[in-house]
């Protein structure tokens, strides 16, 4: 059988286009369903695994799909959000652990997560390098936010600009790098995260300028109006929360009224959990979503496109198997002269079949070895660089 | 010896057929089979190779009775004892000039390829005038060193009987004398039977005997290969 083996592969290395032709066609039949396969798994497990430590959410009313895509995994974006108002009524139930989250602002397109300490324990996120944010100002960056963007502690990351030629809309703030999250494969990793109030700055309803009673230019006064004072849009306006200027940064219009995207609510037991999400059963306000149900039907969905998908590879490697099968049979009339020529030496007709299936198997192993090779790179590249989800 | 007796055979399709009577060659003898196209002369070749079996009749190699053998008999028998040069050459496009030359040891594993063995193949390159070849591909080699590397092909195995069906058959006449020479002489070195068939009358004179079919009264020639 080495012999055959070697005689195999002296032919197919002759005829290496031929050779390649073939590894390339068993490769793709071979490695499409093996990678729809292995990715929807993949995706599945990550997606659910999230949506199952997660109890429960509370958001404004709208599509429970974005809500949990928003939440969970920082993607898209809600059309409408909670106010804290709503937050501090949850809180007040006594029920249950909430966590607030504000997600919609990016910094260099990492998305910004505005959120509470709590976050970090119940995500069980540690910092690898310093420490999480502590003060207005602060960001904390997930691990492959910290390796994509080229950023460790003490350095300095701007939050991007909503509308680049919007000159009266809010500066982008500069934030202070105070830790580095340990690496979690989440997609907290792709990720950076700020106190809650450091989201509302990001967003314009806090600032911090000047104080108005040190402007010694009445040119920037405009109109004082009691205790009220107008000044002039040429008053220094920070962009960047220091020791020295944190006292000056203030919030503007109904601290209730203030924005969340959505809450995570962590109840200590089911009991607790139940009745809590009683209370917004019904609610006009606030729906409740519980992420396991709702990440649950969407992959249903997957699952079903995914049936027509292995119908359709399944017919793939049919035609790819019928394809091979005409090839050897042409390859055997082509041969025959040479397989005559073996026979008149005195070889076995077993032993040209054995040089035959020798060469199936080679053909076969290559392209497996090499579906399988690409399919090890495909899933890497997905996981660790494209991060279609987790990122 | 090679002896045929009351040999008939023919084939399933076509009219043809091939009657011997008798026939008889020595060892060592060297053999030039002759007679018009479609006589049945790569037939005889194959009868006594063992490639193909008559119908009636025994065809006796030595002390094997071909025509009582199996096929595996037959096969071992053929790789061991028989050295085959064909007129088109038949050697493998894909397989080095040396690979071509160790091809029976690579097909039959009743066949020892040891350190001996691939020398004295080396030793028979170099005489023949290939072994500045052996890792050429055929496709680069002219139609004299392809059948020259056919007939290293044939002797490696150390064969007591060659059949050469017009292995001189694609050649120019200069190169033709050249390689019959070659063949001849080196199944004399090893003392080897030789049996040739050639449309070539100009290098009869090179052989002790020849045999033409149509001196067979009873083979009948209707035509057939």
């Amino acid at each position: 059988m080495r012999d055959a083996f070697r005689l195999a592969l002296a032919y197919m290395r002759y005829y290496i286009f031929r050779t390649l032709i073939l590894v390339v066609c068993i490769t793709i039949a071979l490695l499409l369903p093996a990678a729809v396969n292995v990715l929807v798994k993949y995706y599945n497990r990550v997606m659910i695994v999230r949506a199952e430590t997660t109890p429960l959410i509370l958001g404004a009313p709208g599509s429970p799909g974005d809500l949990v895509m928003n939440t969970l995994y920082f993607k898209g974006r809600v059309d409408r959000r909670l106010s804290a108002v709503e937050l501090k009524a949850a809180k007040d139930a006594g029920l249950v652990t909430v966590i607030p989250l504000h997600v919609g602002y990016t910094a260099q397109k990492v998305p910004i997560i505005g959120t509470s300490l709590d976050y970090f324990a119940f995500r069980n996120l540690r910092a690898a390098a310093g420490t999480l944010p502590q003060v207005l100002g602060d960001v904390v960056l997930g691990a492959a936010a910290a390796r994509n963007l080229g950023m460790r502690t003490g350095d300095r990351l701007l939050s991007d600009q909503e509308k680049l030629y919007d000159i009266s809309s809010t500066y982008p703030l500069r934030m202070k790098v105070t830790g580095v999250l340990a690496d979690s494969q989440s997609p907290d990793d792709h990720a950076v995260f700020v106190d809650l109030k450091t989201a509302w700055v990001i967003e314009g309803i806090g600032h911090g300028h000047q104080a108005a009673e040190t402007v010694k230019d009445p040119d920037l006064m405009i109109q004082a109006i009691g205790h009220n004072l107008v000044m002039s849009g040429a008053v220094v306006e920070y962009n960047e929360i220091t020791g020295d200027n944190i006292d000056s940064y203030h919030f503007h219009g109904d601290p209730n009224s203030f924005p969340v995207s959505a809450m995570i609510c962590v109840p200590p037991d089911a009991k607790s959990g139940t009745i809590f999400k009683a209370r917004y059963f019904q609610n006009e306000s606030v729906q409740a979503v519980v992420p396991a149900r709702v990440v649950g039907e969407l992959m249903d969905i997957v699952f079903r496109v995914k049936q027509f998908f292995d119908a359709n590879f399944i017919m793939v490697l049919v035609s790819t198997s019928l394809f091979l099968v005409l090839v050897i049979l042409l390859t055997v009339r082509i041969r025959r002269r040479e397989f005559e020529t073996l026979f008149k030496i005195g070889c076995a007709r077993s032993t040209v079949a054995a040089i035959q299936v020798a060469e199936l198997v080679l053909i076969l192993a290559v392209s497996l070895v090499l579906a399988v090779g690409l399919l090890g790179g495909l899933f890497w590249y997905v996981v660790h660089v494209r991060m279609l989800l987790t990122g | 010896m090679i002896e045929l007796k009351d040999i008939e055979f023919h084939y399933r399709e076509g009219p043809f057929s091939l009657r011997v009577p008798a026939l008889t060659i020595e060892r060592g003898e060297q053999v030039a089979v002759i007679g018009p196209s479609g006589s049945g002369k790569t037939s005889l070749l194959n009868l006594i190779a063992g490639v193909l079996v008559p119908d009636a009749g025994e065809v006796r190699v030595g002390d094997n009775v071909l025509s009582r053998m199996d096929d595996a008999q037959r096969r071992a028998f053929r790789i061991a004892r028989v050295g085959m040069v064909f007129q088109e050459f038949e050697l493998l496009e894909y397989l080095q000039v040396w690979d071509n030359m160790l091809l029976p040891y690579r097909i039959h594993p009743a066949l020892r390829l040891d350190e001996e063995t691939r020398q004295s193949i080396r030793t028979l390159a170099e005489r023949v005038g290939v072994g500045n070849f052996l890792h050429r591909f055929p496709r680069r080699l002219s139609q004299g060193e392809r059948q020259r590397v056919a007939i290293c092909r044939a002797l490696g195995t150390r064969p007591d009987l060659i059949l050469a069906d017009e292995p001189t058959g694609n050649l120019d006449p200069a190169t033709s004398q050249t390689i019959v020479d070659l063949l001849l002489e080196q199944a004399e070195h090893r003392e080897a039977t030789v049996l040739m068939v050639t449309h070539d009358h100009g290098l009869l004179d090179r052989f002790q005997r020849v045999v033409d079919l149509k001196d067979f009264p009873e083979l009948d020639m209707e035509g057939g290969p």
